[in-house]
């Protein structure tokens, strides 16, 4: 097999005002079928893609947020969430769902996804990545 | 191992620049193009962001702005599109901030 990369998400904008959220999200499951080494970042107004309880029906778009719990079935394990970014708007652990994967080496027991980090401790992950995109 | 960290967007519209500056290691270094190039204006108020960074910003998109170089902080490189390119192939990742 050819050699594992890793690539990075990195999601800055919130979800509905623009198309980046949506966009990202088609691109990372999109990607997710080239069995490479995915992980996404939710940085600034990112972290509001992830809050839950997002309904749409009054506001007639659509909902994409049930998406990101799809995510653990793509192998994607590691969704890492600013910590300042989330404080600074208000937001803790508790407001985002929930996202698990299950993890198959360990009879399929359910893990977090949701890595809660610091700027700083992100900076270092960001920088052992070999790609990193944008939203 | 080092990152290229491009900003396009003015620093006083988007707070991609100060993310970006936040983000900054050792060895990486910013890149300003389009209207990033705002940034670099020594008096203005988002020019703190740089401060510490090695910074580079695209000439023809300074020249297009009428932003001439004595009106940019110090020790920012100037460089022209195959500077760009060079930056590009001498480091080791990109990230285009947007």
């Amino acid at each position: 097999m050819a050699d594992i990369k890793k690539f990075m998400y990195v999601n800055r904008k919130a979800p509905y005002g623009t198309i980046y959220a949506w966009e990202s999200l088609e691109v990372v499951l999109i990607g997710a079928a080239f069995d490479q080494d995915v992980s996404l970042a939710f940085i600034d107004d990112g972290v509001f893609q992830l809050v839950k309880d997002q309904d749409t029906a009054a506001a007639g778009f659509k909902n994409f947020s049930p998406t990101y719990a799809a995510l653990g079935d793509y192998d994607i394990t590691k969704v890492y969430v600013e910590k300042e970014s989330l404080e600074a708007r208000g937001l803790s652990l508790e407001d985002l769902q929930h996202l698990v994967w299950e993890d198959e080496d360990e009879d399929y027991a359910e893990k977090d996804s949701i890595r809660l980090v610091s700027r700083a401790e992100l900076a270092k992950v960001m920088a052992d990545q070999d790609v990193l995109f944008n939203f | 191992m080092s990152m290229l960290h491009v900003v396009n967007k003015s620093p006083y519209e988007r707070d991609s620049l100060a993310t970006c500056a936040g983000y900054c290691q050792g060895g990486d270094t910013v890149l300003l193009i389009e209207d990033g190039v705002y940034a670099a204006i020594a008096a203005g108020k988002a020019a703190a962001n740089l401060q510490g960074l090695t910074v580079a910003a695209l000439g023809p998109d300074l020249k297009a702005r009428g932003i001439g170089e004595d009106k940019l902080i110090s020790g920012v490189k100037i460089v022209d599109y195959t500077g760009f390119v060079d930056l590009v192939a001498n480091t080791d990742r990109v990230q285009s901030w947007l």
